[in-house]
């Protein structure tokens, strides 16, 4: 049991979190944090589905990893990643048809991000399953965790709300101030984005070498 | 004894079986799947039809029993505004059209008792910015103002086209006519803030022309055909 949550192995959970984000750093997975962060909620399922598939998929991807033809892997990694998002979207239109209705082509798009192919040939390939369990789970939190900082602004300054509930009071408007809707624009996003991986690296200076 | 894995014969032989086994996988698994989706499916296509007559927020279990009262029948008109197929059955006719199967000579409609007084559902197809968007459109016994509509889309951009499936959005059309005075569609979406004629046209959402739109294109598109029928009718 020590061994499973060995120094290593903690390191290789929470680094992702921050030092290593997949967004921040590894600049990994900027295009869907551009597409789903308009608003808050899909940025959060998002985030979610991402973690689930980059843990399993590394987990599967580690246990083949060394019967792998190395000139064929990242046809047989996007196999992998592909087969493993149509049974989950099979899975939540049979038994959650709701969340699936609403999470729609983002299911789809979860097989182009690139924190899933990044990881498996980074990481997968060349460590044991638990290890690459705990690497999928912490850069799909790493990268969860941006969406919702990024979708929060976004939503509240774009629209004047989270998760829909109207947080900004009528009063206000009254009084002339208005939504900015350029936050809606993806453009927008990527200003965020530079700006969250601006105070990033000032706060975290000293560890960069 | 150690595997080349680099050969030629090993490459080919590892792809091919990869390829067998998830083939299989995926086709199982949507074959033990099929039953749940394809009721969760035909649950949620009545859910966006109660929606249209402004019957909202069913829970899952009552969509069925919920549909069963208020639908009276899913029929099959055809362009002259004659009936082909009275549909009393429910779910069998009209119900399992999808957009592909609808031609001038066969067009779904769905008549409706609510409360005692009848509706009518037309179903709209449309494309929206980046995919399918489509809807439900109730009217009332006279065949031409607007009881309740609902939209849905396969993948409008968040925030902006996607708010088409919004509560505001869709009750704007309450009381609006559909037909212009000379028999064809006037029902449409304007740019927000620009309506200059309130009998047929409704705000749009700004930041989602394209959007706004295909959902105008929708309306002629998809009601033009029943005119002939509607007009018999009112």
């Amino acid at each position: 049991m020590n061994k499973l949550f060995s120094k290593e192995n903690k390191a290789v959970f929470l680094a992702p979190l921050n030092i290593d984000n997949p967004i921040l750093v590894q600049i990994l997975g900027i295009c869907s944090a551009l597409a789903v962060t308009s608003q808050l909620e899909p940025a959060i399922v998002m985030g979610l589905s991402v973690t689930v598939i980059t843990g399993f998929s590394n987990v599967i991807i580690s246990l083949i990893r060394k019967t792998i033809p190395n000139r064929i892997r990242i046809i047989i990694q996007l196999v992998v990643v592909a087969a493993l998002v149509t049974i989950v979207s099979m899975l939540l239109k049979a038994f959650a048809y709701d969340v699936s209705v609403q999470l729609s082509v983002y299911v789809g798009l979860i097989i182009t991000n690139c924190i899933l192919m990044g990881r498996l040939e980074a990481f997968a390939m060349m460590n044991g399953p638990w290890e690459s369990f705990l690497d999928g789970i912490g850069n799909g939190l790493g990268y969860a965790f941006i969406l919702v900082i990024v979708g929060a602004v976004r939503e509240l300054l774009g629209s004047g709300s989270l998760l829909g509930f109207k947080l900004i009071p009528d009063s206000l408007y009254a009084n002339g101030y208005s939504d900015n809707g350029m936050m809606t624009m993806p453009a927008m996003a990527l200003i965020i984005v530079g700006c969250v991986i601006w105070v990033h690296r000032s706060l975290n200076k000293e560890e960069k070498k | 004894m150690k595997l080349n894995t680099n050969s030629n014969t090993y490459t080919i032989i590892y792809a091919a079986v990869v390829v067998v086994v998830v083939a299989f996988l995926l086709a199982f698994v949507s074959e033990v799947l099929k039953a749940p989706s394809e009721a969760n499916e035909r649950i949620d296509k009545k859910k966006q039809i109660l929606a249209s007559l402004n019957i909202r927020d069913v829970d899952n279990q009552q969509v069925e029993s919920e549909y069963d009262k208020v639908i009276v029948a899913d029929c099959v008109i055809d362009s002259q505004g004659e009936v082909v197929d009275a549909g009393t059955d429910k779910d069998q006719t009209g119900f399992l059209m999808g957009s592909k199967d609808i031609t001038p000579d066969r067009l779904p409609l769905y008549v409706c008792n609510v409360d005692g007084a009848k509706k009518y559902v037309i179903p709209l197809f449309g494309k929206g910015l980046w995919g399918a968007i489509w809807g439900y459109l109730a009217l009332n016994d006279d065949c031409n103002t607007v009881y309740g509509a609902y939209f849905g889309h396969q993948s409008e951009t968040a925030g902006l086209g996607a708010r088409i499936t919004d509560l505001d959005f869709q009750e704007q059309f309450k009381d609006k006519s559909v037909m212009n005075a000379d028999g064809t569609v006037g029902l449409k979406v304007v740019k927000k803030g620009q309506v200059k004629d309130d009998a047929h046209e409704c705000d749009g959402i700004s930041g989602a022309t394209l959007t706004m739109d295909g959902v105008s294109a929708m309306f002629s598109e998809s009601i033009a055909p029943y005119r002939a029928y509607l007009e018999a009718n009112n």
